[in-house]
């Protein structure tokens, strides 16, 4: 699927073993009047090709500005980010961002706000729309291409997100809290469809959540970050040997007895204390 | 406390039976039929309005209670408006001042959008510019209608009067729907590879729809008001000139006459806008 990219790329085929994204030494400082702020420390992390990768820390630890370094609408004060062996230097078509709502464009149909990455890099528009369709179908929005945003529940409104992700074929893609707007039970009906569609589009995942359960269930591997200025604390491979082969769907994994085996670990690296 | 009760009864009555019921009860069919009431009695009671203040203005003026050589009064309008009409080139005066107000609506919209544009461009300028804006903004255009007079001659000075009036408010209303737009929405079309020229076109101009609306709605009387005192200072045709004109020599009727037809004018323009936003509602609700 990835091959329907115009971007003939060496690196994709010659070395199997580059790791798709690459932060090396990354660390982040912005500055306000109030003062400057150390947001992340020495970042060093790596997500193979295919592989989802959750990160969770508590609030205000920099995951979601480790994921706006991914995606190159932020540049790291030092160390480096690379995405398929390249250094990221401002957006790219091979990283799709998935943010916390959907913010599709009222004015536009459900297939328009579908192509609205396609049309800003200029692709071909046919073939995005076929894409496009094709997704949404996918994705049960097949009978609503033609509906204004404004008609559809948040959840149908978060799929028609993911289809606009992944019309213009990104490798990586990264979801920032994409279900944090919904509510509890369209949350895990939905999780399920998005890893299913993911999985089978053969993406590289980047998950930011503050849902130790969704963390758990959706990934692979669960990064957790420290208090700011965030580092990597621990890093933990989810494994559910108890499903048999596979990887069980996200509603099955909670089913199963290591998920909360992996909820209470998590739980004490978080080391969550409430204030006040 | 009969009124919450029938809003109690009206709001039981469409949860009892929703507009896609088959077979409406005849609690709906009669909370419809009061509301379709409701409506005529406002439409009749907005034309009782203004047949009063027609009728009062007859007679007082009839009456010489106040000096019908001051105010005239609607029934000596009518001969006046037919003589002007055949006479006195009234459609041609019309025209003149309905297309300079549309040129000058359109040449403040256009400007206004792309200096406001220019301004959402370059956050700097904007810092820089703010407070002349405000000042412009500020100023009594009024006071500039002999020098536009002089720069610009008599015809274009009317042109140049309702664009002064109406661009400067124009940028103000259109720069501020501009930053109201969602920062997320940008960020969303940056994550996707927009340069700064995508993000005005595919999200920030059209999020600003509504704003533009606004801005059309407020513009297009400004710019007939600066038309109008263009006309009083340097024309020889339009309504504004029929109005001075006919205060000169006396001649109430004219005025008045003017004065109606430009009332009915302004009406019809606003009309056409409150479509146009009607039309565009839809998607933008």
């Amino acid at each position: 699927m990835a091959a329907v990219l115009e971007l003939p790329l060496p690196s994709r085929a010659a070395d199997a073993a580059l790791p798709r994204i690459d932060l090396r030494g990354v660390s982040l400082r912005y500055f306000t009047h109030e003062g400057e702020t150390q947001a992340l420390a020495d970042i060093d992390l790596r997500v193979a090709a295919g592989e989802f990768v959750s990160l969770i820390g508590q609030s205000g630890c920099g995951k979601s500005t480790l994921l706006s370094l991914v995606a190159g609408i932020l540049a790291p004060s030092s160390g480096e980010v690379r995405v398929d062996g390249a250094t990221v230097h401002g957006p790219s078509p091979r990283v799709g961002y998935m943010l916390q709502q959907d913010y599709l464009l009222e004015w536009r149909t459900i297939l328009d706000n579908a192509v609205l990455g396609a049309q800003i890099q200029k692709r071909d528009m046919k073939l995005a729309r076929e894409r496009a369709g094709d997704l949404l179908h996918k994705c049960g929005m097949g009978d609503f291409l033609r509906h204004y945003p404004r008609q559809l529940s948040g959840g149908m409104r978060q799929r028609v997100a993911l289809a606009r992700t992944l019309v213009t074929d990104p490798d990586v893609v990264l979801l920032d809290e994409p279900f944090s707007a919904l509510d509890s039970q369209t949350r895990l009906a939905i999780a399920d469809e998005v890893v299913d569609v993911l999985r089978s589009e053969g993406k590289s995942v980047l998950l930011v959540t503050h849902d130790i359960g969704e963390a758990i269930a959706m990934t692979d591997r669960v990064v957790v970050l420290s208090r700011r200025p965030g580092r990597v604390k621990s890093e933990h491979l989810m494994r559910f040997p108890s499903h048999g082969g596979g990887r069980p769907t996200p509603l099955q994994a909670r089913a199963l007895p290591e998920f909360n085996d992996y909820f209470r670990t998590l739980w004490d690296e978080l080391d969550v204390h409430v204030e006040g | 406390m009969t009124s919450i009760l029938a809003a109690v009864a009206s709001t039981q009555a469409i949860a009892a039976a929703p507009p896609s019921a088959r077979t409406p009860s005849p609690e709906y069919l009669a909370w419809r039929a009061q509301a379709t009431r409701r409506r005529r009695q406002i439409v009749a009671t907005r034309v009782l309005l203004l047949a009063v203040f027609l009728a009062l203005w007859e007679l007082l003026a009839r009456q010489h209670v106040v000096n019908p050589m001051m105010t005239s009064y609607p029934s000596a309008l009518w001969p006046t408006f037919i003589d002007l009409l055949r006479r006195g080139d009234l459609l041609g005066h019309t025209w003149a001042t309905l297309q300079a107000t549309l040129v000058g609506f359109g040449l403040s919209m256009v400007l206004g959008i792309a200096a406001a544009a220019a301004l959402w461009w370059s956050g700097f300028a904007y810092k820089v510019l703010d407070p002349f804006l405000v000042v412009a903004n500020a100023m009594p255009k009024i006071a500039f209608v002999p020098i536009f007079y002089i720069w610009l001659g008599s015809e274009y000075s009317v042109y140049g009067m309702a664009v002064a009036i109406a661009v400067f408010v124009t940028i103000m209303v259109v720069y501020d729907g501009f930053q109201a737009i969602d920062p997320n929405k940008i960020k969303l079309a940056q994550t996707l590879g927009a340069d700064r020229g995508q993000v005005l076109r595919l999200v920030v101009l059209p999020g600003s729809v509504p704003t533009l609306i606004a801005a059309l709605k407020m513009n297009i009387g400004l710019a007939l008001v600066g038309v109008i005192v263009g006309e009083f200072q340097s024309a020889s045709e339009g309504l504004g000139f029929l109005i001075v004109n006919g205060s000169q020599i006396f001649k109430m009727n004219v005025v008045m006459t003017s004065i109606v037809v430009l009332a009915i004018l302004s009406g019809l323009m606003y009309l056409a806008i409150a479509r146009l936003e009607a039309a565009l509602a839809q998607r933008y609700a």
